[in-house]
């Protein structure tokens, strides 16, 4: 966008207009809530990037003689697993696994689904229809089970865990995507625009997009909770990433055996899932309320 | 109000149909050869045989898939693999556990979600109310099979009150009742915030009309305003009521895992383990259709309290 | 007579409203039916009638943003309805719409100057030179670039946001102007300015209007010509002058009597009009207007009657002057 040049002397009064985005983010610094959770998963994710450079063991490297030792064990401040390895430098690794199984398949379904959503919604008629009522049939199943049910046919493995969980996360973003076009194609602006002999490309472009990815990227962010939560869920039944691998829900499975020898490390890796998820949670809900739009 | 009902059942065939298709391609997604997915590994030539031909897996797709779908209505799901039992007796078996443990944890959490959303509308503001909003948070955020873990490690490891596996079906009414107790917990977390959310707001309403109308008309007794206001937020709490026990029929399965109660999650872990693809398909077909109803029963529920919906 | 701009012949919209488990059209809303009418270069023409009356429709109908199912348009000798995609693009340039909310009608995402701006570009105009444009343009509506360019459609009052749309609608250089309620959504202050911006732009400009609303007063302000609407036929045309002083069909007199007047003399104190108007969803038999009309004859339900001329350019669709016509 150019600056315009103001002739000199001319004093601009009124208060300099914030543009939108501007005005959701100045909100979103007066939200403390939202601002903690915010460095928080700042914390999480960057530990979890770095996990290479910051891990103080190799999470792959055991030791039957140190297997299971307690929080705050010399050289392992996070105490270790079944096989002796190094929790700390798990919790680290499997951060990266698990945010990469969380994450992507909501970023597939935001995109997929806004494609097809507004496809559905700009279209209407029988394309509309034929979209919606495929949709309506993968909500016949709850969440959970959509998961296992795809998950538990294709086998485990963390691309098959992508796809499953892509799947469960399109048709609830093509819903939301379909409603927010519907809405905003009957709004007068876009019958403006059409009476400018604007095509349906610039129409897309500059007035629809523009005004229903806010709402569709902060309904994604809602889900990227649920989606580490099945994400490591589907590792726990076995059926995500494939061991020796540290993932925080495959970490928890194998723990579980131990929880009569040690009763706090195998906590830790759901710990880590819920302090995630948390987060996740507390930044989505302070992102929708500084997004509301006000007329 | 009929007419909704009907069009409403109507609507909820191909919704079905298209769930039978997803769970039909199932065998067909599981990778390698669809015989190898509904065999065992070290099976005979003529049990391949036998296979091929019971499933009619010679027949081009659309032909196996209206043959299923013939057989799946009649009730027959096919055999396990793992156990040669009628996939039909085993989900009947697990789901009477896991209907057990769905309705047991959604008493627990709607009695609790209620009492806690109306302690915190009344103390609006203070310690309490957020409280509520922190359950709240929680229960949405929580990995339910980490909660269930950590019960475990709590009341069964350290303080060794409750047992911590299993449903000890022969061991009483007792025993029973203790086994269910954790895993109606673990379960139980998630409904209770979204419950206790519901609840406040409505509550909210419901005060703050009262107070409108205590000033405004002092002829109407508080407990006909009462029962109006609950009449005119039923359809909204039922719904949630609805839907939240639709999901802890479906979401057992992760909790079910960790507390190896015998229900459907438990089942499907275990097809899971053992590739029983026919057990899989069964158990996911069945739980389906069970949660589309349940919809469907909510949808009509709601019309019969409040009719303008049908309308819409 | 001068050739027309503008010229609706046969125009007729149905929408059908659908029910039912198989979504079978179930009744038809006749939106517009019949509608023909001519608008001459430089002169505005009002078109005025309750809501629902099919009025916007209308308005939406001439610009193909909704096709007709029946009957044509032409605009400036040319056939609207038949143009190709790249003719109508050009011919849209020419006519332009003014939209009544003022809150709807602008992208809450854009700045008012790249709102304005949007239309050039899309006819490949270079985004410097349109934007150069368009605040020209918004400093013409009275809205200080320098100080409201690149503010967002929240930031501006209504009637701020009905000069945006003006400028918008301006921006392409059209010849006609179809003003749809433009200032039914204002304040009574405000709406006069904005329609003395109006009066003044059509000067300026060489326009011509095709101005709808709802509130007579506003129509008889601004109006050469009048069209009255009623459950999307036109029952009554002709100089505002001429319908003001002696309107014929039974509609247009109870319109006019029940119109809040300037003119204490022509105020009147009972409600001409019982009801409200019927359902257009199944609207009465022959002449629509019969279920509400004093005067309603047995041939009213019969057909609708066909528009008589009473006066050089004032056609009434009345059986009350049938004996005009033979």
């Amino acid at each position: 966008m150019s600056i315009l040049a103001l002739p000199t002397g001319v004093g601009v009064v009124v208060g300099a207009p914030l543009s939108y985005w501007r005005t959701v983010a100045w909100r979103l610094s007066r939200d403390r809530a939202t601002l903690v959770a915010g460095s928080l998963l700042l914390l999480v994710v960057l530990s979890a990037v770095l996990a290479p450079w910051i891990s103080p063991h190799d999470p792959n490297a055991g030791s039957i003689r140190q297997r299971l030792a307690e929080v705050g064990a010399p050289s392992h401040v996070l105490g270790t697993d079944e096989q002796g390895r190094d929790m700390l430098s798990r919790l680290l690794w499997g951060g990266r696994m698990t945010l990469l199984a969380g994450l992507t398949p909501v970023l597939v379904a935001f995109v997929l689904g806004t494609v097809l959503g507004v496809s559905a919604g700009y279209a209407g008629g029988i394309t509309n229809t034929l979209v919606m009522r495929t949709m309506d049939i993968f909500y016949a199943f709850p969440a959970v089970l959509l998961a296992i049910a795809i998950s538990g046919a294709l086998g485990p493995g963390l691309p098959n865990t992508l796809i499953s969980l892509s799947i469960v996360f399109i048709p609830r973003v093509v819903r939301v995507a379909e409603s927010a076009t519907v809405q905003v194609k009957g709004l007068e602006y876009v019958a403006a625009a059409r009476a400018s002999g604007a095509g349906v490309w610039q129409i897309l472009r500059h007035h629809l997009l523009a005004n229903i990815l806010g709402p569709v990227l902060v309904f994604a962010s809602t889900q990227v909770s649920l989606s580490i939560i099945l994400a490591a869920g589907l590792s726990f039944l076995g059926l995500g990433v494939t061991p020796p691998a540290a993932e925080w829900g495959l970490m928890l499975n194998t723990l579980r055996q131990s929880i009569y020898v040690n009763a706090v490390v195998p906590a830790l890796p759901g710990l880590a899932i819920f302090v995630t998820s948390m987060a996740f949670n507390l930044v989505s809900d302070g992102l929708r309320d500084a997004m509301e739009i006000r007329a | 109000m009929w007419r909704y009902v009907g069009r409403r059942l109507v609507l909820a065939i191909p919704t079905l149909l298209g769930a039978s298709i997803i769970v039909f391609a199932m065998v067909h997604l599981a990778p390698g050869d669809p015989i190898a997915a509904v065999l065992p590994v070290d099976a005979s030539k003529e049990q391949v045989e036998a296979v091929k031909k019971a499933y009619g897996f010679d027949k081009p797709l659309p032909v196996q898939y209206l043959k299923w779908l013939g057989r799946v209505v009649t009730g027959d799901l096919g055999k396990s693999i793992a156990t040669r039992r009628a996939v039909i007796l085993d989900v009947r078996d697990s789901l009477a556990n896991s209907l057990v443990l769905a309705i047991s944890s959604s008493v627990l959490a709607f009695g609790a979600g209620i009492a806690l959303g109306l302690l915190a509308a009344f103390w609006q503001g203070r310690w309490l109310d957020k409280l509520a909003s922190a359950v709240a948070v929680v229960g949405v955020s929580v990995p339910h099979y980490w909660a269930g873990i950590i019960l475990i490690i709590i009341f069964s490891v350290q303080l060794n009150w409750l047992p911590a596996m299993g449903a000890a079906a022969d061991g009483g009414i007792v025993a029973y009742l203790r086994h269910m107790t954790l895993p109606t917990i673990a379960l139980a977390l998630i409904p209770l915030g979204v419950i206790a959310r519901v609840v406040r707001s409505a509550a909210l309403d419901i005060l703050a009309q009262e107070f409108v109308l205590a000033l405004r008309a002092k002829g109407l007794g508080h407990r006909r305003v009462f029962t109006h206001v609950v009449k005119n937020s039923a359809p909204q709490i039922i719904t949630v009521l609805g839907l939240q026990f639709g999901f802890q029929l479906g979401g057992s399965v992760l909790v079910e895992a960790v507390f190896s109660w015998p229900g459907t999650g438990y089942l499907l872990n275990l097809a899971i383990f053992q590739r029983d693809i026919p057990v899989l398909q069964g158990v996911i077909l069945v739980l389906a259709t069970f949660f589309v109803l349940l919809n469907l029963l909510v949808d009509v529920l709601q019309t019969y309290i409040d009719p303008r919906i049908a309308r819409h | 007579m001068s050739v027309a701009l503008l010229e609706a012949r046969g125009l007729r919209k149905h929408f059908p409203l659908r029910g039912g488990v198989l979504q079978r059209t179930r009744a038809w809303v006749r939106a517009v039916d019949e509608v023909a009418f001519q608008v001459r270069a430089g002169e505005t023409v009002g078109i005025v009638g309750e809501s629902g009356c099919g009025k916007s429709t209308l308005a939406r109908l001439l610009l193909r943003l909704v096709e007709p199912d029946a009957g044509h348009v032409w605009f400036d000798g040319e056939d609207v309805l038949r143009a190709l995609p790249s003719r109508m693009k050009r011919l849209r340039r020419d006519m332009q719409l003014v939209f009544q909310d003022p809150h709807a009608s602008l992208n809450p995402r854009l700045t008012i100057e790249d709102a304005v701006a949007f239309s050039l570009l899309v006819h490949g105009v270079r985004r410097a030179e349109a934007r150069e444009k368009a605040r020209m343009l918004l400093g013409r509506v009275g809205l200080d670039p320098r100080l409201y360019g690149r503010r967002y459609p929240h930031e501006l009052s209504g009637g701020q946001r009905q000069r945006v749309n003006i400028a918008r609608a301006l921006v392409l250089d059209p010849k006609l102007l179809l003003l749809d309620e433009p200032v039914s959504s204002l304040d009574k202050s405000v709406q006069a300015q904005v329609l003395n911006l109006l009066q003044e732009l059509k000067a300026e400009r060489a326009l011509t209007y095709v101005f709808i609303s709802h509130d007579l007063n506003v129509i008889e302000y601004v109006s050469d010509r009048v069209l009255v609407m009623y459950l999307g036929r036109v029952v009554e045309s002709g100089t505002a002058d001429a319908l003001a002083e002696s309107p014929k069909h039974p509609y247009t007199q109870a319109l006019y009597a029940s119109a809040p007047s300037m003119d204490p003399d022509r105020r009147m104190e009972r409600p001409p009009i019982a009801g409200d108007p019927p359902n257009p969803i199944n609207p009465p038999s022959g002449c629509r207007f019969r279920t509400r009309c004093a005067f309603a004859m047995p041939k009213c339900a019969e057909a609708a009657p066909a528009p008589v001329a009473v006066a050089a350019g004032h056609d009434v669709a009345c059986y009350l002057y049938d004996e005009v016509r033979t």
